[in-house]
């Protein structure tokens, strides 16, 4: 399936924050903004609703946690006990360090599985890229257009209104 | 609650301490000399003897009548007690002038809102000081075991080898020295950095916000020896036989996490008093994530001494557990278990998510459950080492509401004696639009 998009270019972080507010004002709905580094209040202004990411890092945590301590007890206390410098089998603060690791392992993995998939930012041959210079000096805001553009020129006279560099249409196919 | 918009930028502001203010503090002074009082006629009066009665002639005579010294066991409390709360509130205030410098040598935006707060917390550092030396003065031989008469001295029947082996280190003139020593370095600085903080609200430019930069590097590596040092000398010398290289840094992030939590609390009530406009929701934010972070930190070191002594088990090493753990009959067990939650898992959990970092209920109920829960860390470092199991609470924390009320008139005074922002600070726009 292809998609049609108004790319709209800007030069300045705070020129885009403020086309973002104004745009949005104006009832389009905007699609994606990119930009080569973090923009502080974009989400915010964009209107994005806080990720529910960490509530699915406190579950992996807490499966981390869980298995290191089940592994641990399970091996040390009945597969295999063995007495190791005099310490009970269960010897739950030797555990810590190992259950402390595994937390962490399983949240930060969880967390950027999660994340990837959830994002479409899996590694692939061809990835779908709006405009390249987002990754370098420019900061793109991408509009979903419809099927016939109709509404094109409108949005150019709007994002050049508010600062846009230079105002493209792109066809993007899938996601 | 006033709050700026986007594009104002922050003015100065000046706290009025009113009188509701002074007569709480003064109300917390005179509940705690009641607390204190009650405390002392149950001691005379022995109330609650029947319960620990024997646990308390055990330990008696496990500490050895031979070198008993110094006065009866009232007095000894109350000395230990004081110490034990101005080592507390001294650590928290100077851990404002601490934060400042790493805020400052970190080139740090977001903490000019919280910086007069800082500022204002290094009041108790004279006050707390002279107190301090005052109380070691008075009252050393019940808190230092190093301290008694003959215990180096291989003659006296008072001699212990132990001890006698570390009288390079632990003996008065050289100790003394030390304590002056951090307590000019922790008082020069707070004041220097203050003075740099003043004048830049008077002068302008950038030239003080670079003294201070320099200032700052200057202090934190002093800070750095003398917070680790000051832990062994005033803490871990209670427990002159035992040793642990953790302890440094276990004091450290025991004052670090309380000052953070005191900053914040502070903060969070002059906003709901009307001051601090431009103080959003998202620098507490920070201060929370702050506190959630340090309460792990302390943690960490907390379980990195405990899990190795635990599992070296050396009989030098794991007396210090022994003795906070089931020793003198128990009694310190409760509070050994209660330390790890209310300053771990109680922290830990209330402040993981965003929305409870950005509560200001939420982060009050944090804030204080840590500044308790540090007290009662310090409690548990002091007292099993030095009264063995004859301490109680009411003295204890009547002493600790005398130096709270003490500790914020002190505090407030300062903090009004200058605009509550930093009105030419450079970084102060950023601050004010600090977004997390």
């Amino acid at each position: 399936m292809t998609k049609q998009f108004a790319l709209g270019i800007f030069e300045d972080e705070d020129v885009l924050l403020h086309a973002v507010e104004n745009v949005r004002a104006a009832g389009v709905k905007i699609y994606d903004v990119f930009s080569p580094y973090p923009v502080h209040g974009i989400d915010d202004a964009l209107g994005i609703e806080r990720s529910r990411l960490p509530i699915a890092a406190f579950f992996f945590g807490l499966t981390g946690l869980s298995f290191a301590l089940w592994m641990q007890i399970y091996m040390l206390g009945f597969d295999w006990p063995m007495i190791i410098g005099g310490k009970p089998h269960i010897g739950l603060p030797a555990f810590v360090p190992v259950a402390f690791e595994l937390t962490v392992f399983f949240t930060c993995h969880g967390m950027a599985l999660t994340f990837f998939t959830i994002t479409g930012l899996y590694p692939r041959f061809k990835v779908p890229v709006m405009d390249v210079r987002a990754t370098d000096d420019k900061f793109v805001m991408a509009i979903e257009l419809d099927e016939n553009s109709s509404q094109f020129p409108r949005l150019t006279q709007l994002l050049r209104d508010n600062g846009a560099s230079e105002v493209n249409q792109k066809e993007m196919t899938n996601n | 609650m006033a709050t700026l918009t986007h594009h104002e930028s922050a003015t100065a502001e000046q706290l009025v301490v009113t009188d509701g203010a002074r007569k709480t503090f003064i109300a917390i002074i005179v509940t705690g000399v009641v607390i204190l009082i009650l405390g002392i006629l149950a001691q005379v009066l022995g109330w609650g003897a029947a319960e620990h009665g024997e646990a308390a002639g055990h330990a008696a005579a496990a500490h050895g009548a031979a070198h008993e010294e110094g006065h009866s066991v009232l007095i000894k409390r109350v000395i230990v007690s004081l110490w034990h709360s101005n080592l507390f509130f001294l650590g928290v205030s100077t851990i404002g002038t601490v934060f400042m410098a790493i805020n400052y040598v970190a080139y740090a935006g977001w903490s000019v809102m919280v910086k007069r707060i800082s500022e204002a917390l290094s009041a108790w550092v004279i006050p707390g000081g002279v107190i301090m030396l005052i109380i070691f003065l008075v009252g050393r031989h019940d808190i230092f075991h190093w301290t008694h008469e003959g215990i180096m001295d291989k003659n006296s029947p008072n001699y212990d080898a132990i001890i006698a082996g570390k009288s390079g280190f632990l003996n008065l003139p050289f100790y003394l020295i030390r304590t002056i020593v951090y307590l000019a370095i922790w008082a020069y600085f707070s004041w220097k950095l203050r003075q740099l903080s003043l004048q830049e609200d008077l002068n302008g430019g950038t030239v003080w916000f670079h003294k201070s930069i320099n200032a700052s590097a200057l202090f934190l590596v002093l800070y750095a020896v003398s917070s680790s040092m000051s832990a062994w000398d005033w803490v871990m010398s209670v427990d002159t036989h035992w040793f642990s290289t953790m302890f440094g840094w276990y004091v450290f992030a025991s004052w670090w996490v309380s000052g953070i939590a005191a900053i914040a609390l502070t903060a969070i009530f002059l906003k709901q008093a009307g001051y601090l406009r431009a103080l959003s929701v998202n620098h507490l934010h920070d201060l929370g994530k702050l506190m959630f972070g340090f309460s792990i930190f302390w943690t960490y070191v907390w379980f990195a001494q405990f899990m190795l002594i635990w599992y070296a088990n050396l009989p030098e090493e794991a007396v210090y557990f022994n003795q906070r753990l089931g020793g003198f009959e128990g009694r310190y067990t409760f509070l050994f278990y209660f330390n790890i939650f209310i300053n771990f898992v109680f922290p830990f959990l209330g402040l993981m998510t965003r929305d409870a970092k950005r509560q200001m209920i939420i982060m009050k109920i944090v804030c204080i459950a840590i500044l308790a829960g540090h007290w009662s860390d310090f409690y548990l470092m002091l007292m099993p080492a030095t009264l063995r199991g004859e301490n109680g609470f009411l003295i204890e924390i009547g002493i600790a509401a005398i130096f709270l009320g003490a500790f914020l008139i002190l505090f407030t005074r300062r903090l009004a004696s200058a605009s509550l922002v930093a009105v030419n600070h450079p970084f102060l726009d950023e601050s004010v639009h600090h977004t997390t």
